[in-house]
């Protein structure tokens, strides 16, 4: 969850035990275990219904689990106190930014609300933001005028608004061209090396996980089958991972037609 | 509606303890406010014209045949200030403001930006329900008010013009002052104030349930009109009830 600032601007460290979680008798996670390291990009891949997204509300503080923890630097998140003490930010699917707003008022939202910040300085600061995701002089426009992938861009500029110090990422390149998804991949990278956040990224996206990760959990069922580097999971010997990897269209030949 | 009742009542509990957060907020209340004068002042004057209307017609002649003409003013009177005033234009402010809150925050809550602001700690309470409690509570007694004033016209105007009665328009307002007591006008207020109540609870509460994509907006926005106009009328009878000691 977004937080009160502290001025350590380093990633954190992420681990997940035993994480369980039913839904009207259907179990959803089975038992999740998996560690980040400080300033890594964590992808967790799998295909749709595996989980990810209940994992990822997980994370944020928008489920509950039914048995296991979550720590951050070692200390579980089920504590107020904890939860309050890291800096954390989900950046949605959707991008979720608030349509009644405009994209500059969304951005700097967190700050409006908590009152942290003069209007001044909360108009400099979602100026920064905004170029700092190739966004500039859009703050004004409402977020219905404003592409899929800008608005991506949008809800990162509105993540990074609280200096994150784990950004949690879901489907982030979901329903984008690729020019637009090799765009999101780039700044995901790019938070990592400026600011040295720790990235937690959920995604089915085979490409960006290959392309951006520096380990990646595959999860499948509501359990993880395989964590590793990219080389380690594409080397990793499973018939439902090596088909999800290497799913493509078949083109029937016109002689079966 | 009745197993959500509990969950209405909590939000509504949890509206009222944030209330000092109102000031804050008053941008948005005033938004709110703005949205329902703007969008009902004048429906609330043209209902409120043919309800006085109707009513004077639909009593005049019977009162005038039994020689009690004196009577009129005070019946249409007492009925459009104590009853029908705060009753139809609460009825009236759920289907057009009850709806558009439940629409609003229940498309929040499909594409997530509910769980967008729990993620900024802006708890939903304060940002959404709060000024629209606060907007409808102060707006629907000011528009009943209007109302009631907009409804004794309506009738005096029929009183004057309708062949069958021709009270004038003075007598009339002065048999209306003989029997209407402020307290009758402060009842019929108190009323929508509750009224107003219910609806932004209802309907807040209805929107932050909606489940499901645009199908489930819908719902809630069905629901939200309807369980508040049944409480409405529930609670219309309760208060009058207690208003009558």
């Amino acid at each position: 969850m977004m937080n009160d600032a502290t001025n350590d601007h380093s990633g954190v460290s992420l681990q997940v035990r035993q994480l369980r979680k039913s839904f009207n008798g259907e179990e959803v996670l089975r038992g999740i275990d998996f560690q980040v390291q400080p300033g890594e990009i964590f992808v967790i891949m799998g295909p749709s219904g595996s989980g990810k997204s209940v994992l990822l509300k997980h994370l944020i503080g928008l489920e509950a689990p039914d048995e296991g923890e979550i720590l951050i630097n070692g200390e579980s998140i089920q504590s107020s106190e904890v939860a309050g003490k890291y800096r954390m930010a989900l950046v949605f699917q959707s991008g979720a930014l608030l349509s009644s707003l405009t994209v500059g008022e969304n951005v700097g939202l967190y700050l409006s609300e908590h009152r942290l910040k003069p209007p001044e300085e909360i108009a400099r600061i979602v100026a920064e933001k905004l170029e700092a995701v190739g966004l500039k002089d859009t703050a004004d426009k409402m977020p219905n005028e404003l592409s899929g992938g800008m608005k991506k861009r949008a809800a990162i500029a509105r993540a990074l608004v609280i200096d994150p110090q784990l950004i949690l990422y879901d489907e982030p390149t979901s329903e984008l061209d690729p020019l637009s998804a090799a765009v999101i991949g780039r700044e995901i990278v790019k938070l990592k090396q400026r600011i040295h956040v720790t990235s937690l990224v959920v995604s089915h996206d085979r490409d960006l996980a290959f392309g951006i990760a520096d380990r990646i959990a595959v999860i499948n069922e509501g359990r993880i089958l395989t964590i590793g580097t990219p080389e380690e999971v594409r080397q990793f010997n499973d018939p439902t991972l090596q088909k999800f990897l290497h799913a493509d269209f078949q083109h029937e030949s016109p002689s079966s037609l | 509606m009745f197993e959500n009742i509990g969950e209405i009542i909590l939000l509504f509990w949890r509206t009222m303890l944030a209330l000092p957060l109102a000031w804050r907020q008053r941008q948005k209340v005033f938004e709110q406010f703005f949205e329902i004068g703007n969008a009902s002042l004048l429906m609330v004057c043209v209902l409120s014209f043919f309800i006085g209307a109707v009513i004077a017609l639909q009593t005049g002649p019977v009162l005038v045949e039994r020689s009690l003409s004196s009577a009129v003013g005070g019946v249409v009177g007492i009925s459009i200030a104590k009853e029908l005033a705060p009753v139809m234009m609460a009825i009236l402010i759920a289907g057009r403001i009850g709806s558009a809150m439940a629409a609003e925050i229940g498309s929040m809550r499909v594409y997530q930006e509910i769980d967008a602001l729990r993620t900024m700690n802006i708890d939903p309470i304060h940002y959404l329900v709060l000024p629209r409690l606060v907007a409808i509570a102060l707006g629907l007694p000011m528009l009943v008010v209007i109302s009631i004033l907009v409804g004794w016209f309506g009738g005096a105007v029929v009183a004057d013009m309708n062949s069958h009665m021709n009270i004038p328009f003075q007598v009339f307002f002065s048999d209306l002052r003989d029997i209407v007591q402020p307290k009758d006008v402060a009842n019929g207020v108190f009323k929508s104030f509750c009224f107003a109540l219910i609806i932004g609870a209802v309907s807040c509460h209805q929107g932050l349930a909606t489940i499901g994509g645009p199908r489930g907006i819908g719902r809630s926005v069905t629901k939200a009109v309807v369980n508040s106009i049944i409480l409405i009328v529930i609670f219309d009878y309760v208060l009058t009830r207690i208003l009558l000691k």
